[in-house]
């Protein structure tokens, strides 16, 4: 379970030093220090993330929670490799991501399914990149995914024949099925109805549950964040940056039935109260 | 009584059934003119059939009824006979292949030239900078401001009408194909670099089977406007198509035979987009639309 090695990326280093001198010892795991992004509009530089800090213990379940452009997508972005932090870094393992590769998979929001490949080969498509297996070994592994997010007989429909919650346990599969260290979830599940939704968390809180590994989550949907997430991570609104770090001290293995446990609710309440005044602060900006 | 009833019964039963029924065809009226919907392809079938009766309809009342002179619209029944004659005694089939082969040449060798350059411009920033304007420039250029140029550079053969033909698509085709890679989803890129192809590969796994079926429709639109060319890549010392033969009988005062003439483009020209449609629906099964 090591994942990929980067053979591309700069040596392994114990020390993350910044332009100041500074000196970060760093860890197994994702390390964000001091990771700000601006971003360049019309109207001049947007401040999108103040200085954001976090360590990610290897395989841990991270939920960011935070309003709608709060740039907690961002981010996970940057995690990712997808885009580079404007000052600080985002490391992995001790080196530094600078993009995006197979060793951090991805599912994003929008449905992101090779449309002309049919399930089988959807789930396949990564497996087959990486040429680390046999085809045997490769059919072995996609019926394990198939079976394990429920497509079971579907393996021969194209991506246009799949309902939207179908569509995101095809990826998910796809991603896990090369085995990435990091999982990253940019709201997997925020197109999906209420129903879905729910089938789908605890799908994929049984899939983490069975073999964890190191899952980021951006979500707005409370619940969620707390039935999932070892630590769930409320952001400020914009300028983005952590308010609140909370240890989901529930019992694993979980299962729906914690939703309605006074623990559960506490949390809740407690995320609640700090999103709302976020969202408060939202609406007195604006007006 | 019991009998009479029962009638009674079945009277109103019957009524009710008309009142649903006629209700579920006002529903469907209006569900029809609904912005963006769809109808059964049995009503499209219909409705596309009476459109073509009602140009038939018009063009034959104006010649019998209607008082036009037959020297500005030829009857609809002088029509046929020029059209049978032609096909028959003028060996009009030979006309029309010339000019499906003058244009699928010429259509052939913008495309086989056009795609790369497109693919190229909608991958690579730097291409896009470097061959983008200059297409978008010469998309412009009237394909008939090329007759003498043509004739002066490469005579009046076959290569100087193909190369009309080229002129009126290749610009097109090259513009069309770059917008058809640029709309492919960043996040399907994204998502592909996360499942181990690299930015060597991602053009020939990700970009380019995605926009094949966006290809194949941009092929069919350019297609479309390259046979319209035909007139002018034959004005260039033609001496026989279909083309060459409209500008003949305009000389000569032929109407009828221009309309058989124009006819003809459009039916071909039909054709070969029906045949597109076709080849898409069958190469690319798994295409969203």
């Amino acid at each position: 379970m090591a994942g990929y090695d980067h053979i591309d990326s700069p040596k392994e280093v114990d020390y993350y030093v910044d332009d100041k001198g500074n000196y970060y010892k760093l860890h197994n795991g994702v390390d964000i220090i001091n990771v700000t992004k601006q971003f360049e509009t019309k109207d001049g530089m947007v401040q999108a993330l103040n200085p954001v800090s976090l360590h990610i213990r290897d395989k841990e379940f991270v939920a960011i929670l935070g309003t709608s452009g709060c740039g907690k997508s961002t981010l996970l972005r940057m995690i990712g490799g997808f885009d580079q932090p404007t000052t600080g870094s985002v490391m992995f393992h001790k080196k530094e991501i600078h993009r995006p590769s197979a060793y951090i998979g991805m599912v994003f929001q929008s449905y992101t399914l090779f449309p002309w490949l049919n399930v089988h080969d959807n789930i396949a498509f990564g497996l087959r990149q990486l040429k680390k297996h046999t085809p045997s070994e490769i059919n072995d592994i996609v019926h394990e995914y198939t079976e394990l997010v429920g497509l079971k007989g579907f393996e021969k429909k194209y991506p246009k024949n799949l309902s939207g919650g179908m569509k995101q346990r095809v990826a998910i599969a796809r991603a896990l099925a090369t085995d990435p260290s990091v999982l990253l979830l940019d709201e997997p599940f925020g197109a999906l109805d209420m129903q879905t939704r729910e089938v789908m968390q605890e799908l994929l809180l049984n899939v983490w549950q069975r073999s964890p590994k190191t899952i980021v989550m951006v979500t707005h949907d409370i619940d969620e964040a707390i039935l999932l997430a070892d630590r769930v991570v409320v952001m400020t609104s914009r300028p983005g940056n952590i308010k609140e770090i909370i240890d989901v001290n529930l019992e694993r293995p979980r299962n729906w039935k914690i939703r309605n446990t006074e623990e559960f609710l506490k949390y809740r309440e407690r995320c609640s109260e700090l999103i709302r005044q976020e969202s408060m602060k939202l609406i007195q900006t604006a007006s | 009584m019991e009998s009479m009833a029962i009638v009674a019964n079945k009277k109103r039963v019957n009524e009710e059934v008309n009142v649903i029924q006629e209700s579920q065809k006002r529903k469907y009226l209006s569900d029809a003119f609904t912005p963006k919907g769809t109808i059964k392809s049995r009503s499209y079938i219909t409705i596309s059939v009476v459109s073509f009766l009602l140009i038939f309809l018009v063009w034959w009342y104006e010649c019998n009824l209607g008082g036009v002179n037959s020297m500005f619209l030829p009857s609809v029944a002088s029509t046929f006979e020029s059209a049978k004659h032609m096909f028959l005694k003028e060996n009009f089939l030979f006309d029309i292949w010339m000019s499906v082969q003058r244009v699928l040449l010429g259509f052939a060798i913008s495309a086989v030239v056009g795609i790369p350059l497109g693919l190229l411009i909608g991958t690579y920033a730097p291409v896009a900078a470097f061959l983008e304007p200059l297409f978008s420039f010469f998309r412009y250029l009237p394909a008939s401001a090329f007759i003498q140029l043509f004739i002066l550079w490469i005579g009046i053969g076959e290569s100087s009408k193909v190369a009309i033909i080229i002129v009126g698509s290749l610009a097109q085709i090259i513009l069309m194909v770059a917008t058809n890679v640029r709309n492919v989803s960043i996040s399907l890129v994204e998502v592909s670099y996360t499942l181990g192809v690299t930015r060597g590969s991602v053009f020939w796994k990700v970009l380019l089977p995605k926009c094949m079926p966006d290809i194949v429709d941009t092929l069919r639109m350019v297609l479309g406007w390259a046979w319209t060319y035909i007139i002018v890549a034959e004005m260039v010392g033609a001496s026989e198509g279909v083309g060459f033969m409209i500008t003949q009988a305009g000389r000569q005062f032929m109407i009828s035979k221009i309309f058989v003439g124009i006819i003809t483009i459009g039916i071909i020209g039909l054709a070969l987009d029906m045949m597109c449609m076709f080849f898409k629906k069958i190469l690319f099964p798994w295409n969203e639309d």
